[in-house]
């Protein structure tokens, strides 16, 4: 119940302790890739932020799911926030994916990175839900129609993944070799906290934003009382 | 038995609009001549067949775009889809009906668009076909749910091929594949994976976009 | 610093960057808000004493 009530201190204290201890770890504790070398450390970062992103975006499909069939009066801010913010993410993901590619590889983009064309994918479907939301009137119906494509955002994402997959064999691109995490125990613990540090970031700018947009719901609730 | 009809009768009616207004279709063929005109400008000497294979998806993606923009144009400039939301058959079965009207009206377009194409460009195998028929029903189930979301926007028709794009990568790539790789049954399978996940979901939710 | 180090720091100070400007922007709604809430309690405070006037009037006349 404290939990609850308190979800925005709790979630921001576990994401300042989570994320510090994870850039210890990363900088101070984990050995030095052998393959990679000092690059590798962007990826205790890259994935994590990439796995939040999909969490967000699950989590704003589940929400808006409730939202059409429960209708609880939350929902639809709650969906729309976690979309938010696994778009913010999903940037993110974009953002360092290019940045590794760049030091690992040498050039900004690839195509053969899977992971990086899904997300540029979805990045550009969700870019298109904040559009569609700004372009209708706010009421029951700019709800509804959210929480639909919301719903569709997440049926796209399995989808894509294997259309990319099956793309790759005609678009025959220059295949850049990266071995998969074959990870030593502490990179693997590493990874962990940091994947755990995301999520406690993610969740308390969750509770952030959704606590400013509620105080500017009941705030403008509150003028219409009084006027 | 009811939806049956339901469904058959909106169909009927948007295609008995669309013959006597013959205002989509024909602008679809125009513009999937135009755009297999273009694409010969478009591609310079060396590029192979393969690149114009994927060119003719290109033109079949946006002449659906431009048919499925005028999808609930008529209901929008008469106010009639609330008309349309309150008689009393299943919300669902306006879906299907549109779904079918927009499938005519594509189909009718590749069947001049698919001919000419041999024309200028190079032969169409069976997997092609198989291909364009599969993505059809694709383009059609999920473009008349996102017209309809469309519909309900300030911006209307810039809506339509923003939240469609995304949507059609699987189709594109279901699609240049089964057209390219000689080993075609994936791209068929995964053309028909994304007709079935999302002609249902597109079929479940056409209720919640179109009431409050 | 070797251009790795570099690379990586740079990735790391984007995610530092994003995260302090939604602070920024955070900031900048509550600040908003503050105001708006100010404004509130002046409406809510005059509304108090219009209500409490005609009682006093009647304590008045009634005196």
């Amino acid at each position: 119940m404290w939990l609850r009530n308190n979800a925005l201190v709790a979630s921001a204290g576990a994401a300042a302790v989570l994320v510090c201890a994870a850039v210890v770890l990363i900088f101070f504790w984990v050995p030095v890739d052998a393959d990679q070398g000092f690059s590798q450390k962007i990826f205790y970062f890259h994935v994590p932020i990439a796995l939040t992103a999909y969490l967000c975006f699950g989590w704003g499909a589940w929400k808006a799911l409730l939202h059409l069939w429960k209708r609880p009066p939350g929902a639809d801010l709650e969906s729309y926030v976690a979309i938010h913010l696994g778009v913010i993410f999903g940037a993110l993901t974009l953002i360092t994916g290019s940045i590794w590619a760049r030091v690992s590889w040498g050039i900004w983009w690839t195509w053969s990175s899977r992971q990086l064309v899904l997300f540029l994918v979805l990045f550009l479907f969700y870019a298109a839900y904040f559009m569609l939301r700004y372009s209708v009137d706010p009421g029951p119906a700019r709800a509804n129609i959210s929480a639909v494509y919301a719903l569709f955002g997440v049926v796209l994402i399995p989808i894509s993944f294997l259309a990319i997959r099956l793309a790759e064999d005609f678009i025959h691109p220059t295949v850049f070799t990266s071995r998969g995490p074959q990870m030593a125990g502490s990179m693997f613990f590493t990874f962990c906290v940091s994947w755990a540090a995301m999520i406690a970031l993610a969740t308390a700018l969750y509770q952030l934003e959704l606590a400013g947009k509620r105080m500017d719901r009941t705030l403008r609730e509150l003028r219409e009382a009084l006027e | 038995m009811t939806y049956i009809r339901d469904v058959t009768a909106l169909a009927r009616k948007d295609l008995l609009l669309e013959l006597r207004a013959r205002d989509t279709l024909p602008a679809m063929l125009l513009f999937v001549v135009a755009a297999l005109v273009v694409f010969h400008f478009a591609l310079p000497g060396s590029s192979s067949q393969l690149a114009s294979k994927g060119l003719l998806w290109v033109a079949i993606i946006f002449t659906a775009l431009l048919g499925l923009a005028r999808a609930f144009a008529a209901e929008r400039e008469q106010g009639l889809l609330d008309g349309l939301v309150l008689a009393p058959c299943d919300r669902s079965a306006i879906w299907l009906g549109k779904t079918f009207a927009m499938l005519m009206f594509l189909v009718l377009a590749e069947v001049v668009a698919l001919p000419l194409y041999a024309l200028f460009y190079s032969g169409i195998g069976w997997s092609t076909i198989a291909g364009v028929a599969l993505a059809n029903l694709g383009i059609c189930a999920v473009g008349t749910l996102l017209a309809a979301m469309a519909a309900a926007s300030r911006a209307r028709e810039l809506m339509l091929p923003l939240l469609f794009l995304p949507l059609a990568v699987p189709i594109v790539v279901g699609g240049v594949g089964a057209s390219v790789v000689a080993a075609s049954g994936r791209y068929l399978a995964l053309l028909a994976v994304y007709d079935a996940v999302f002609a249902i979901i597109s079929w479940a939710s056409f209720e919640y976009v179109v009431t409050e | 610093m070797t251009s790795a180090e570099k690379y990586v720091t740079a990735a790391y100070l984007v995610v530092f960057a994003v995260v302090l400007v939604y602070v920024l922007i955070m900031a900048v709604k509550i600040a908003r808000l503050q105001r708006e809430l100010e404004q509130l309690a002046v409406l809510a405070r005059r509304r108090q004493q219009e209500a409490e006037a005609p009682r006093r009037q009647e304590a008045a006349e009634v005196g």
